[in-house]
């Protein structure tokens, strides 16, 4: 297993209105569970029982913040899912706190 | 490495609209409340996850794959419980046991107090979590003393869909709810195909003949055979329908499981020199002859 | 693949010595492989059960002391006749000797709804203790999954034999790490600090779901004085189940599940909190 920690400066506050949970923590996927903080930053926090793709983890959250910036707390629980699928559920989860 | 730059409508998968096996475990207890009746109990942000998965390196889930709605169905409480057949395969550990007993035990409880309140188990599961082996194990002996109890004062419709199936312990809870709804997809046995072939070989079960698998465990064998009490298509109306016409129906007048002298004379009357035809057996213990 | 070293004699072997007969049913419906005795227990008259290998059972897939269909149905007969022929004052205490390496794994098992038989075994188990018989179950061998959830899991109270043969799990040792991928000795190091995988009845009593865990002189040949022990235990267990509740909560509310069962009393804490909150 390995957990991984990201910072991310948040522009704004208040755009997630409400927490929001997606996913599946099956084989290739992985559930997120979104929280709005009342805080300048948003926190994530990946468990992954796919360790070394870190890199992988930040590329993909960089490419998330850059659309989405406000103040959240995301958890992920992973199984070993792709960029593509993380990226998906990242954006479901931002429209359903919406 | 993708870039996605879709509207987010699109990176949606379509999905067959009426399909209830493409749902996830939480769509599908959703599918029966009453409008704005429902709220879900000890849900992923309560985090209470399994104690037992990271030590082994197996990524928890934030409602350890068991989905608990209290909510109304057609004006009466229910609590529906759902395993989520995509994380381990459905399999009961110690948390997602504690809140299907939990539940049940509450529901029994506030039936005492005179709140009729049912029960709905969306059964789609393995068995016992291998990575949990004796708790799991623990949880199934436990459920079943809870599901006995409240069964004797209200309704539990239990229902398996496909594609996991029931198997394991909780083939057992299945066949002790006060009624067993089945798909054509869903299957239903206490050993899967591979566990038979891989202690006795494969002329005794070959675990790739799809053919056989379902004449056995599928749904329309056990509805045939008296094992399920309804069968249904692949459809959240059909499938609604058909669970809550059963809780109305309310506490059967037969279990299944307390009719011991029909089931011993049957096992008597079967030739053991071979194996069995399924299709036989929707004769010999045709539905109709079982309540 | 099951061994075909030993099959185990134990089960038979405590059967007579505690029950001080042979347990051939004198009902020609009953399968071999189930012995059923009344015999008396500390002033009461208690039934006992036990299944046992039969070479010769009508399915081919039950000989090697398996549960399975005739077994599962004939516990809950015998089961049945205890409850049924209840007439008044304490309920008759229903003693399950366990020593099963599992469930039968066949294809006629699983035509013939072997599901089923297993249910109707475990409410007939769980019947007679919700109606207040108490409900012991020995462990002296092997009490391994569908088997023990048929005969034993529904008790009162769960006593064992502290002995290496003596084996509570959810699936043998070699058939889990083939389907968890793992080597049988990866298994055993995981088994150190993870509780519930262990195969050591010691660790298993850490759960919190035994009564009480036994030492005898040799687990598989009974001797005098471990059968007065065994004896005393079971009486005492049988009068700790008439003082407590008829449901299994003594399991979770125990001393030792304080500390190993932590998840599962946070969650009923939890649950019971959360449910009666206003929808």
């Amino acid at each position: 297993m390995e957990t991984l920690e990201f910072k991310f400066s948040a522009k704004k506050k208040g755009t997630a209105k409400k927490r929001a949970h997606v996913g599946v923590v099956g084989s290739g996927d992985l559930e997120v569970l979104l929280e709005p903080l009342d805080t300048a930053d948003a926190q994530v926090r990946i468990r992954t029982s796919v360790p070394g793709f870190s890199q992988q983890w930040q590329a993909v959250l960089d490419r998330f913040f850059m659309k989405y910036d406000g103040a959240v707390a995301i958890e992920i629980n992973d199984a070993g899912a792709t960029p593509g699928v993380v990226a998906l559920r990242l954006a479901q989860a931002a429209e359903a706190s919406e | 490495m993708t870039t996605s730059t879709e509207p987010l409508s699109s990176v949606h998968m379509p999905k067959r609209r009426d399909s209830f096996i493409e749902l996830n475990g939480r769509e599908r207890a959703l599918v029966f409340c009453d409008l704005d009746s429902w709220r879900e109990l000890l849900g992923p942000f309560d985090r209470l996850e399994s104690p037992w998965l990271l030590p082994q390196n197996v990524t928890p889930q934030a409602d350890d794959g068991c989905i608990v709605i209290k909510g109304k169905i057609d004006g009466v409480s229910t609590v529906v419980v759902s395993m989520e057949p995509a994380f381990q395969g459905g399999s009961l550990g110690e948390v997602s046991g504690a809140k299907i007993c939990a539940a049940l035990d509450l529901a029994c409880r506030d039936n005492e107090n005179g709140i009729q309140t049912n029960a709905v188990l969306l059964l789609e599961t393995g068995g016992v979590r291998l990575t949990e082996a004796n708790l799991g194990l623990a949880a199934v002996a436990e459920i079943i003393s809870s599901l006995l109890s409240l069964r004797q004062l209200a309704p539990i419709v239990c229902l398996t869909a496909g594609t996991v199936g029931c198997f394991g312990g909780m083939s057992l809870v299945a066949a002790l709810s006060s009624y067993m709804v089945m798909t054509v997809e869903g299957r239903l046995g206490l050993n899967g195909p591979e566990v038979i072939e891989q202690e006795h070989g494969v002329e005794e079960f070959d675990s790739k003949d799809r053919a056989l698998i379902w004449a056995i465990d599928g749904g329309e064998q056990r509805y045939a055979t008296g094992l399920a009490d309804a069968l249904v298509q692949d459809d959240v109306g059909e499938i609604r329908q058909a669970v809550r016409g059963l809780l109305k129906a309310g506490v059967p007048s037969v279990y299944r499981s307390a009719q011991v002298d029909l089931y011993r004379k049957r096992i008597a009357a079967l030739d053991t020199a071979q194996q069995f035809n399924p299709e036989d057996l929707r004769k010999t213990w045709h539905r109709e002859n079982t309540k | 693949m099951s061994t075909d070293s030993n099959l185990s004699t134990r089960g038979r072997l405590w059967f007579e010595a505690l029950a001080g007969q042979s347990g051939k049913s004198s009902d020609a419906r009953d399968p071999d492989s189930v012995l059923v005795a009344d015999a008396p227990l500390g002033g009461a008259q208690a039934r006992f059960l036990c299944v046992v290998p039969d070479a010769q059972a009508r399915f081919p897939r039950a000989r090697e002391g398996e549960v399975g269909l005739e077994e599962a149905y004939a516990l809950a007969t015998h089961v049945r006749e205890v409850i049924d022929s209840h007439k008044s004052g304490d309920r008759r205490p229903i003693i399950a000797i366990v020593d099963v390496k599992s469930q039968a794994y066949g294809r006629r098992e699983e035509t013939a709804a072997i599901h089923l038989a297993a249910a109707v075994a475990a409410d007939a188990y769980a019947s007679a203790r919700m109606l207040g018989h108490p409900v012991i179950a020995l462990v002296v061998g092997q009490a391994l999954s569908g088997a023990f959830l048929t005969h034993g899991y529904q008790a009162n109270r769960i006593l064992a034999f502290d002995d290496p043969g003596v084996i509570i799990h959810a699936m043998h040792k070699e058939a889990a790490a083939r389907v968890t991928r793992r080597t049988v000795a990866e298994l055993d190091k995981l088994a150190e600090t993870i509780v519930p995988l262990s195969y050591d009845i010691k660790d298993y009593a850490k759960l919190g779901i035994l009564y009480d865990l036994l030492k005898v002189t040799d687990a598989d040949k009974p001797q005098p004085a471990d059968l007065e022990l065994v004896k005393a235990r079971i009486s005492a267990a049988v009068d700790d189940a008439r003082r407590g509740p008829k449901d299994l909560s003594c399991r979770w509310l125990s001393a030792a599940a304080a500390t190993t069962r932590q998840a599962t009393l946070k969650t009923r804490e939890a649950m019971f909190s959360q449910w009666s909150q206003s929808n």
